[in-house]
Formats: structure tokens, C-alpha cells, sequence
């Protein structure tokens, strides 16, 4: 009898330790956006602990899902800037990165259009200015050949500066492949845990207080895009203010994604680089965005005033522009620091805590040479040693667009799942959808399936595929359909069983 | 892979019935490619009553409409592949296609039958402002999730559009226990049918508010209001009239869009009113042998009517392959206008030649017309004018042009519908 109590005590104090365990790190990188994951990746190449918090269910939640996807060429940014540096880094960066990660990437050329003879002075400073910040190949086009270049740049056109090394990404996949590849080196990521607070402990690790239970680290990264400020001020006296900026977006449909090649951008103004227009990697056209400062972390809703000024806008610099075709809009929020300038250093009033914070525009780009820049500062601050078994490649999921009939066949034969479409207007297969659930980090909700796959990204913005996603996402996970989300938290696709449904026949 | 003479791509309302035709009239190699995992296309998700007045004159649900054509389909032997996804149609009509079982494969064929159907607008072209979160469903997936797989995507609703599914759904909702608020519509007018407006909406007390939109949606997780605003003659929200409704779902029932991804890519000339093919008095579009029918020609109200179409498309496309597949399209051809009021035509041409005894054209205007008069003129010559107490944009119209009238305008270039007040 007594020896069935104290095993009924011994387990039940144990489930009281399970509750209360305490998960201990050598580094812990808050916020699975592309930074993070930029950084988190640079980690993963040394003999080290590192797990990334992540307050969404999955990674590329925040600014990262919703900016121009652009890689920019580095003429914007103030010369001597650490912004200025990391852009051009993270562009030379990018090519090798992209084919190590099988990211989609294309250096289609930016071009910054002028539109008033008396601005044209404009573009010969921004040309000097990348100049100076190392760009390469920068030219100042006349009329005529900016004309020849983009025909369906404005009428009034009176030049442009065209920086081939300009590009297109897809932001989600460059933040999926880096988490992805640094996962498959070890680093653990946490996701639905959000950081409520953070104190030095008397054994002088940090310690994170989550929803999730604590966390202990040496080190931490504070990558929390519009939430940095309010990491920060947690561990510091020297308070910092990060404003969101919101940019509302237009994505337009395929088949006008060819009205232009480049990256037209206009003349830069204080509120930023302007309203683009764009193609996209898949094939789309990107208009946007705006620029409103606002004081709200999760205020990425769009405004009917943001998209008519942006309707205004886009077409200043590009004629013609098929905004009929839009098949989504979306806003999201730069990190915006009033310096204008990316912070990635130790925090002077908290040892071994790393910010990378004011990661706005061109943070993408940046993403990463922020990371090799945190990986080689912390390289140095903990003496890390570079692991043996470093995995530097990820494939990323095996899409089916563009194969000829015999390779189809073949993946078919081997996985009739690629035989079966689920999303109509972006000709995803069963096949792309199962690769996306099943592997690191994988996709739980429609929108992670979305993001890996492109599955529901079409014109009829998931009309038609979702509820064959959910189908998959419930059977491969077990999530019953009520708890099948949109992305994780609240947004469940369906309440309840209807009134007419038997149970359990 | 076997070869067929005709190829239907589609096996709705509009591939079904176009099958049976063409099997009837004498061609036995026919294939439906249908993407989902059984024919009947939407109709299989539309279960409530009042189909098939015009065809089988009684009240049928959506799926006894559709299971009438499959029993014939099934009946007659005709083949078919489910689940099978046509990725391509090329300009000499071979079709490419795919499946879990046959994988990619191409059929070469003589004849190909458009009849893909449309989808519903997405919230992303709407540009409706606010937040993206769950709970925004176009009426149609709402529709599925509710009678095919069961489930509720919400509770309170509001539904932005008057289309029909929009409507349906409403009277659905509600059955299911939901409370619809009120239904918003940016135009003076529904684009639904009056039927549909008295027996889904007024019947349950479920407002209807003309000239209204969406101007916000609350929620970063799941919808949790609606905001609507009156909006002016412009169709731009007027402030000082929004209303806010608590709310965890948004139906949008904001028009329909023919789904003709593969027929552009084939390089068929579209209408841009219709957003489907051009085509002439067969159904046939600008390339020979390649014809429309259904929603994927133009938006239809009733199902009566795609079945009736389609059944020409597939007898036209036997006659096609009989005669030889010639391109027969000719000089002989008169051209039909749609103007004053009459948004477009189908269809577009007809070759004299051709034609049937009776050719049924049909049409939709582009407002609300009272006590008005649908005219046709052939050149500059009125030679009908048909009293209409009411025309709405929600229904389809049409008009029958006989043969041997039109034999007796033997230099008739220009057939003009249009409506006119007296």
C-alpha cells in the first residue's frame, strides 16, 4: 500500500516538474521571421543550443509575409550606413544562398523613374550614393532608353537609373528555407510561445518567462520585428520606440504580371522608397506600398483610403496599369526606428543580449547579412566552435510546374499524389501539399500550406482548394476540421457540425 | 492513350448535357475530363429545390438535376475519367490532362467542348478594406463546407452581394441556425433572381440593403463585425451612414467569373462584357471544332438553360467532325450588336448557312428597366419589339431568330438587340 502511495506521489510530483520545466539554451533567438531565422541558420553552423520563440504557429508571420519582395540593389540607403552595408552584402548574398536553399530568386533589374526634368538631379545623387555604397553597375538611362528597356513606363518618363543587380525573391521561402535549414541542424523552434518577459537570474543567464513555460539562455536575440522595442525595453533602461509603418498592397494577376520586367520604383521621398510596381518571382505584378505611421503592433488591416491613394500612386510611373486585376490586397508593418537605421548590436545596458531591431526595408534583402553578421559577433562573444556536420544545402518542396510530361510521369509513378491537382489557378498537386505538411517545420494551417506551396494563392484566392486542403491537413495531422485554421490561434475555418450530421456512421 | 473524336472538358451541368447530345446524335468516341471526384459539378453542392422547371417540369434539387444527365451518361456508355485535371488545350485541340492513375497524358482531338464553369470573386478582388482573417468565405465555399462536408463556418453572418448562392445561402444559413444580419448590395438592384430574394430572404426576414458595401472588417484571428456604409450613385461609401454588425462570418456573393484559364491559353477570343468566348450560332469559338457551352460561355441564371445550350454545342460538334472538320465559318456572316441597354450577346455571329430553323439567342441587360421593349433591329430595320414589364440584370433574356426570316433579308450584315422605352 505505502509503496503504490509513494509511487502515486512520486509521479504526481513529477507531472508538477513537467509543468514547470525549465528549457535551458546556450542561445535563444526571439521571433521566427526572417530575421531570426537569418540568424538562427548562422547559428546552426556552430557547436551550440539555440532555439528560436515564435509567438505565431509558424514562421514568416510578421513583416516578413507582407512587404515588396524585393531584393533592392543598396542605392537608397544612407552611404556609410550599417543599413547601406548589410543591403549590398545581403544582394551579393543572395545568389548563392537561393541555390543552396532552392529559394526563387531573379535578378530582373530595378529601375527608378523619374518623372519631372526638374527631379533628374535626384537620380544622379542616388546614382552617386550607391556608387559610394558599392553598388554595382548602377547606369542613368535617357528617356529614350529607360522607353526602350520598360515601353510601358510612363509618357512622361525624363529618366531613370536602372541597378541590374535589383531582384525579386519569394519573402516566404527565403524565411521558410533559412528556418527550415537551420532546423535540420539542430536549432529547436518554439512556436505559440510568446515572451511575456525576460530577467537576468542570479546565475546570470536570461531567463524568458512565455505563455509556454520559462526559458534560460546565455544569449539572446532579440528578433522581434514590430514587437523589438518592446523586447528591448524589457532588459534595458535606454528605451527605444519602434513605429509601425504600414504599406498596403495590390497583387494583380498573372496574366498582366509581364505589363512590366523591372522593379519600377520612383523617386525616393522621406517616407521611403514609394509605391512600386513589380513583377513577382511567380509571375504576378506587385503595386505598393503606402506609408502611414501607426501606433498599433497588429494593425495590418488595409484601408479603403490606403488602397484608392495607392491606386493614385501606382499609376504615376507606369502606364495602363491593369488594376482591374487585382486579385488580393494586404498591408503590412515595417519596423520602422526614427533613425532610420537597422540596431544590431549588444545592448549596452544588457550583457549577452543581441538586438536586431528597426529591421525595415531593406531588411528582406539584409536578411542574410544580418544573420552572417549576429553568427560572426556571437562567434566571437561565446568562442563558438563550427559544428562538423554542418548541413549547408535544403531542397525545398518539389514543385511540378514547368516539368514535361515524362517527368511528371516519373513522380506520378513513384507518388500518384503528384497526379492529383488541388489548387486550379496555381496547378498545385496533392503530391506539393503532402512535402509541405511533412517536413521540418512543416505546414499546420491553410495559410503554412499556402506559403510553402503557393496552394490557394491564385486568382480565386482559395475558392475552391481550401476545403480540399483542410481534408488533407486533417487527415495527415489527426486536426480534427474544427481546429483547422486559417494560421493558428482563432481563425478555425469551421465552427461546428451541422444540425443534420449523424454521429458515428 | 486512347484517342476520342470529342473531348469535354467539364462534367457539370454543361459537359453532361453536351455529351448525352453528341452521343444521341451519332458519335460514340466521346471522353468528359472532370476534375472533381464525381460528375454533377456544382450542382452536386446546390441542394436545394427548383431545378428543372423549364426542362423536366417539376422542382428538382441540384443534385437530382445533375444525377437526371449522369443516368444518361451512364446509360448511354459514354466515358469519363474523374478526378483528372486539364492542364492544357492546345490551339490543335489536343488536350492535356492529368490524374492520380493515368498520370499526364494527351488526347488528340477532333472536337473539344469548353465547359469548365466559373468561379465566384474572390474578396481579394473586391478590395474591401480591413483585416484578413478566417471567416470570409466566398458563398459557394461556404456552400460546400455547409451540404458536402458538413460543417458550420460560423454563426452570425453578414453576406456582402445578392447573387444567387449568396441568396441560397442566406435561407441555408439560417435553417442550420445561424443568424444572417442582413444582406448588402452595392448596386441599386439584386443581381439575383426575384424568386430566390422572396423565398431566401423575405420569407426568413432577412434584410436587404440596396447601394450598401463593405467598408471594414474587424478581427485578426476570425472575423468579429462588418462594418456596411450606404453608398452613393458613384458606388463610393457615404460617410456618416456605416453600420456596424457583430459578426463571425462574411459570405460574399459578388459575381461570377467564367473560368476560361485553358480556352486563353488555347487561344480563344474572348468577350470581354461575358468574359467568355466569342462564339457564333453553333456555340463554336474562333478556333473550328472548339465550342462553349454553360457557364463558361456566360453566366446563366437557370440550369435549364446551360442544359439546353450544351446540348447544342454537342450536337454541333458531331456536325463538325461529320462534315469533315472544315472550317466553315464563310463570308456569309452577320454580325449581332448588343447596345441600349443589352450588355452583350450570345451568339456573337451567326453563318445563315448554318443555322438552324430556330436559333435561340440569348442576353442580359445592364440595369433595371420597367414597362420597357426589347428590340431588334435587323441593319437599320426594327422587326421586333417584344413588351418586357420588367427586365433585371439578375435575369437572363433571350430572343428566337427563325431561318426563313432572316432568308428574307438576303444582305443583312448587322443584327441589333437592344431595349428601348417604346
Amino acid at each position: 500500500m505505502s509503496t503504490y502511495l509513494w509511487g502515486t506521489q512520486f509521479a504526481f510530483s513529477r507531472l508538477i516538474f513537467l509543468k514547470e520545466i525549465i528549457m535551458t539554451y546556450d542561445v535563444i533567438v526571439i521571433g521566427a521571421g526572417v530575421t531570426g531565422s537569418a540568424v538562427a541558420r548562422e547559428l546552426s553552423k556552430y557547436e551550440a543550443d539555440v532555439c528560436v520563440l515564435e509567438k505565431c504557429e509558424d514562421v514568416c508571420e510578421g513583416t516578413s509575409k507582407a512587404n515588396s519582395a524585393i531584393v533592392h540593389a543598396g542605392f537608397d540607403a544612407a552611404e556609410g550606413s550599417l543599413m547601406a552595408k548589410l543591403n549590398v552584402r545581403g544582394n551579393e548574398m543572395m545568389d548563392d544562398l537561393c541555390r543552396d536553399l532552392d529559394i526563387p530568386f531573379k535578378r530582373n533589374g530595378s529601375m527608378v523613374v523619374c518623372i519631372h526634368k526638374e527631379a533628374l538631379d535626384g537620380l544622379k545623387d542616388l546614382y552617386d550614393r550607391g556608387v559610394k555604397n558599392g553598388v554595382k553597375d548602377l547606369k542613368i538611362l535617357n528617356r529614350e532608353e529607360a522607353l526602350e528597356m520598360e515601353p510601358n513606363l510612363s509618357e512622361n518618363v525624363e529618366g531613370a537609373l536602372w541597378a541590374p543587380t535589383g531582384g525579386i525573391i519569394c519573402p516566404f521561402e527565403l524565411n521558410i528555407a533559412m528556418a527550415e535549414n537551420a532546423n535540420m541542424n539542430g536549432v529547436d523552434f518554439r512556436f505559440n510561445t510568446e515572451v511575456e518577459d525576460i530577467k537576468k537570474g542570479e546565475d546570470g543567464n536570461w531567463h524568458l518567462r512565455t505563455n509556454n513555460g520559462e526559458y534560460v539562455a546565455r544569449y539572446v536575440v532579440n528578433a522581434a520585428g514590430v514587437y523589438a522595442d518592446k523586447i528591448h525595453n524589457m532588459v534595458s533602461a535606454d528605451k527605444m520606440h519602434i513605429i509601425e509603418r504600414r504599406g498596403d498592397y495590390c497583387l494583380l494577376d498573372k496574366t498582366v504580371g509581364g505589363h512590366v520586367k523591372h522593379t519600377i520604383f520612383p523617386q525616393p521621398t522621406k517616407l521611403g522608397k514609394g509605391v512600386l510596381v513589380s513583377p513577382t518571382v511567380h509571375g504576378n505584378l506587385i503595386v505598393g506600398p503606402t506609408a502611414v505611421d501607426i501606433e498599433n503592433k497588429e494593425g495590418n488591416n488595409t484601408t479603403a483610403a490606403g488602397i484608392d491613394d495607392l491606386i493614385a500612386k501606382a499609376g504615376d510611373h507606369v502606364r495602363n496599369l491593369p488594376i482591374r486585376n487585382v486579385i488580393t490586397s494586404f498591408a503590412g508593418l515595417r519596423a520602422h526606428e526614427e533613425h532610420h537605421e537597422f540596431i544590431i548590436k549588444e545592448v549596452d545596458d544588457a550583457k549577452n543580449f543581441i538586438d536586431c531591431a528597426g529591421i525595415e526595408s531593406p531588411g528582406l534583402t539584409s536578411s542574410p547579412a544580418i544573420g552572417e553578421m549576429v553568427g560572426n559577433m556571437m562567434k566571437e562573444m561565446m568562442d563558438l566552435k563550427p559544428k562538423a556536420n554542418w548541413i549547408s544545402i535544403r531542397k525545398g518542396v518539389k514543385k511540378t510546374e514547368g516539368l514535361s510530361i515524362e517527368e511528371r510521369n516519373e513522380l506520378i509513378k513513384k507518388n500518384p499524389a503528384y497526379g492529383t491537382i488541388i489548387c486550379r489557378c496555381e496547378s498545385i498537386t496533392e503530391g506539393e501539399i503532402l512535402d509541405a505538411i511533412h517536413r521540418p517545420l512543416g505546414a499546420r494551417s491553410l495559410d503554412g500550406v499556402k506559403r510553402r506551396t503557393r496552394a490557394g494563392m491564385g486568382r480565386c484566392q482559395a475558392g475552391f482548394c481550401s476545403p480540399r486542403t483542410m481534408e488533407i491537413l486533417h487527415r495527415e495531422l489527426g486536426i480534427p476540421y474544427e481546429k483547422i485554421t486559417k494560421s493558428g490561434g482563432k481563425s478555425n475555418i469551421v465552427l461546428e457540425r451541422t444540425k443534420g450530421e449523424v454521429s458515428g456512421s | 492513350m486512347k484517342t476520342y473524336d470529342i473531348v469535354i472538358v467539364g462534367g457539370g451541368p454543361a459537359g453532361l448535357a453536351a455529351a448525352v447530345a453528341a452521343k444521341e446524335a451519332g458519335n460514340d468516341s466521346i471522353l468528359i475530363l472532370e476534375r472533381d471526384h464525381e460528375l454533377g459539378g456544382i450542382l452536386n453542392q446546390c441542394i436545394h429545390n427548383g431545378f428543372g422547371l423549364h426542362t423536366f417540369k417539376e422542382e428538382l434539387t441540384g443534385p437530382e438535376y445533375a444525377y437526371r444527365f449522369i443516368k444518361q451518361v451512364l446509360d448511354l456508355g459514354i466515358e469519363y475519367k474523374l478526378n483528372t485535371m486539364v492542364m492544357d488545350i492546345a490551339a490543335d485541340k489536343t488536350v492535356t490532362a492529368m490524374n492520380r492513375e493515368d498520370g499526364m497524358f494527351q488526347i488528340p482531338a477532333k472536337a473539344v467542348i469548353l465547359a469548365m464553369g466559373c468561379r465566384e470573386r474572390p474578396r481579394g478582388a473586391l478590395n474591401i478594406p480591413g483585416y484578413r482573417p478566417a471567416g470570409i468565405f466566398s458563398a459557394g465555399t461556404a456552400q460546400r463546407l455547409v451540404n458536402i462536408e458538413g460543417y458550420m463556418p460560423g454563426r452570425e453572418v453578414v453576406i456582402l452581394g445578392s447573387g444567387d448562392i449568396g441568396l441560397i445561402m442566406a435561407r441555408r444559413m439560417t435553417l442550420e441556425g445561424a443568424k444572417v444580419k442582413v444582406v448588402a448590395e452595392l448596386l441599386p438592384y439584386s443581381g439575383g433572381l426575384k424568386r430566390n430574394i422572396v423565398q431566401c430572404l423575405d420569407d426568413y426576414g432577412i434584410p436587404l440593403k440596396l447601394s450598401h458595401t463593405v467598408v471594414d472588417i474587424e478581427g485578426k484571428e476570425h472575423v468579429t463585425a462588418v462594418t456596411i456604409a450606404e453608398v452613393g450613385p458613384d458606388r463610393k461609401p457615404i460617410p456618416g451612414t456605416e453600420e456596424r454588425y457583430t459578426c463571425d462570418t462574411l459570405l460574399l456573393s459578388c459575381g461570377l467569373i467564367p473560368e476560361n484559364e485553358l480556352s486563353r491559353s488555347a487561344g480563344v477570343t474572348m468577350n470581354p462584357v461575358t468574359s467568355g468566348p466569342i462564339v457564333n450560332e453553333s456555340l463554336e469559338t474562333n478556333i473550328p471544332g472548339v465550342f462553349a457551352c454553360g457557364n463558361v460561355l456566360h453566366v446563366h441564371d437557370l440550369v435549364d438553360y446551360v442544359s439546353e445550350e450544351a446540348k447544342r454545342a454537342g450536337q454541333n460538334a458531331v456536325k463538325y467532325i461529320a462534315d469533315g472538320c472544315k472550317d466553315e465559318k464563310g463570308s456569309d456572316v452577320i454580325e449581332l450588336f448588343a447596345t441600349e441597354g443589352a450588355r452583350y450577346t450570345v451568339p456573337s455571329t451567326i453563318n445563315k448557312s448554318r443555322m438552324d430553323d430556330l436559333l435561340t439567342v440569348r442576353f442580359r441587360v445592364g440595369d433595371v428597366y420597367k414597362n420597357s421593349f426589347v428590340s431588334v433591329y435587323f441593319d437599320d430595320e426594327r422587326v421586333m419589339h417584344n413588351e418586357k414589364r420588367i427586365l433585371a440584370p439578375g435575369e437572363m433574356e433571350q430572343i428566337i431568330l427563325q431561318k426563313k426570316k432572316l432568308d428574307e433579308y438576303p444582305n443583312l450584315k448587322k443584327i441589333t438587340v437592344k431595349i428601348e422605352k417604346e
